[in-house]
């Protein structure tokens, strides 16, 4: 039987207001949250099938591409395996991922960097864990670009990850970065997350083990989602 | 020494950013033809048993802007109180209902909205039944944790006041800022405060 899921540790996460990250102040909330145990509200969660898929949803390379052409930047793979807490692998479940194209410009109409656009290149793409948690896309490296908050702070190379699980609990938006880039730890963003270690599970190590020879670099990029706890015995919820 | 635990910590989480509409609703974004619909976009995908309702709302910052760069999902069981997921172990959820939905913030209103039903009950750990509510989980740019709060109903009175949830709330004064108002028949509206004296009450979850 499960007994819910582990706490998240708040102290881990970025706190909701972070100042040297100038949007939070007037929009992380100021008031303690309510905590309570999960339910079945938060044990339960959307599953989607395989077969929801397109071909080249996995693809940012070529999804977004007309006729046979591709999108411009290093090619790379970004592959790992989705966990829980307790080291299991999360199977069957789903993976959104969205990024800038190799000059540092987003596809969106209220990005006005000067970096042009891609014509092929969208930006989106998803999959899917197979039944061990593992997962694999492939796309161009983005680049990094700059953003107003001080006068002259940059992303750092990264890509953004929606993550489902199988639970609401475990829902999870974060971001990829790239290991080696400098601008990592001269980013606001990326210093709301309180420790050093944090930001490290958040840094992929290039794999040259699961390069594809003269064609494409590999990123291998693991994400751990909350436990669900699993015991003998029954909570009992005294105390509440 | 003692032996080493071994449990990994959860990935930490970062803001969503202003272009998670790209990654999650390309569509509404203007990124056509990669898939055919944005996920999330119909809750109701044939004939479904409960009442239909519309829900829309906003979600203001603390100046009270609301904000169009969010996103908010939604996460409700049926109106038999049951959900459409694989770990759903108590029957079987309507098959034309998702339970999910996703929307975007519209870019000038800052209004969402989701065409869903009236959810059912749905016993809290304690057997004790929780009053309907529809669990929302909101991401933007400036938000650091995705946001889990619920949206009560106005025409529960005594369910609400029997809520393991809303009891549990220290300040009593805040749990009306979970309570949803109803502009017409079949419709409630959500405005979600992320500060301010009206701020809404948010789940560590």
């Amino acid at each position: 039987m499960t007994n819910g899921y582990v706490n998240r540790d708040r102290r881990w996460h970025p706190a909701a207001l972070t100042p040297d990250y100038k949007t939070s102040v007037a929009r992380g909330p100021r008031q303690a949250p309510l905590s309570f145990p999960t339910t079945l509200v938060e044990e339960t969660g959307p599953v989607f099938g395989h077969e929801m898929l397109g071909r080249h949803d996995n693809d940012l390379i070529v999804n977004f591409a007309t006729g046979d052409g591709m999108a411009i930047g290093p090619r790379i793979i970004v592959h790992g395996q989705l966990r829980d807490e307790f080291g299991r692998g999360v199977p069957n479940t789903l993976i959104e991922v969205w990024q800038a194209n190799a000059g540092g410009r987003y596809r969106h109409k209220k990005e006005s960097y000067l970096a042009p656009l891609d014509p092929n290149f969208g930006g989106c793409g998803r999959c899917m864990t197979d039944a061990q948690g593992f997962y694999e896309f492939r796309t161009i490296m983005p680049g990094p670009y700059p953003w107003p908050n001080t006068m002259n702070d940059w992303r750092p190379a990264h890509i953004h990850f929606s993550i489902f699980g199988q639970a609401f609990a475990q829902r999870l938006i974060t971001q990829m970065y790239f290991e080696g880039d400098p601008l990592i730890w001269r980013c606001p963003i990326v210093d709301t997350i309180p420790t050093r270690e944090g930001i490290e599970s958040l840094v992929a190590p290039l794999d040259m083990a699961r390069t594809v020879p003269m064609d494409a670099r590999a990123y291998k990029f693991d994400i751990t989602l909350r436990g669900r706890r699993q015991t003998l015995f029954e909570n009992r919820m005294e105390g509440l | 020494m003692v032996q080493p635990l071994d449990h990994l910590k959860e990935s930490p989480s970062q803001t969503a950013g202003p272009y998670v509409h790209i990654g999650c609703t390309p569509n509404f974004s203007g990124i056509t033809g990669v898939y055919p619909q944005d996920l999330g976009h119909e809750m109701i995908t044939g004939e479904v048993s409960g009442t239909p309702i519309r829900i829309t709302g906003r979600v203001l910052d603390g100046t009270g802007t609301p904000l169009r760069d969010a996103m908010i999902e939604i996460w409700q069981p049926d109106a038999a109180g049951l959900f459409n997921s694989p770990a759903e172990t108590r029957g079987r959820a309507d098959p034309n209902f998702t339970s999910w939905g996703r929307a975007a913030s519209d870019m000038v209103t800052g209004e969402f909205a989701f065409d869903t039903v009236k959810p059912g009950a749905v016993p809290y750990v304690d057997g004790r039944l929780q009053a309907p509510h529809v669990t929302l989980w909101i991401v933007a740019r400036g938000i650091n944790l995705g946001l889990h709060t619920r949206m009560y109903f106005p025409d529960e009175d005594a369910a609400n006041a029997a809520d393991p949830i809303l009891t549990r709330i220290e300040h009593q004064n805040r749990v009306r800022t979970l309570i949803a108002e109803t502009p017409g028949k079949g419709h409630y509206h959500f405005d979600i405060h992320l500060q301010g004296p009206t701020e809404t009450v948010f789940f560590d979850i």
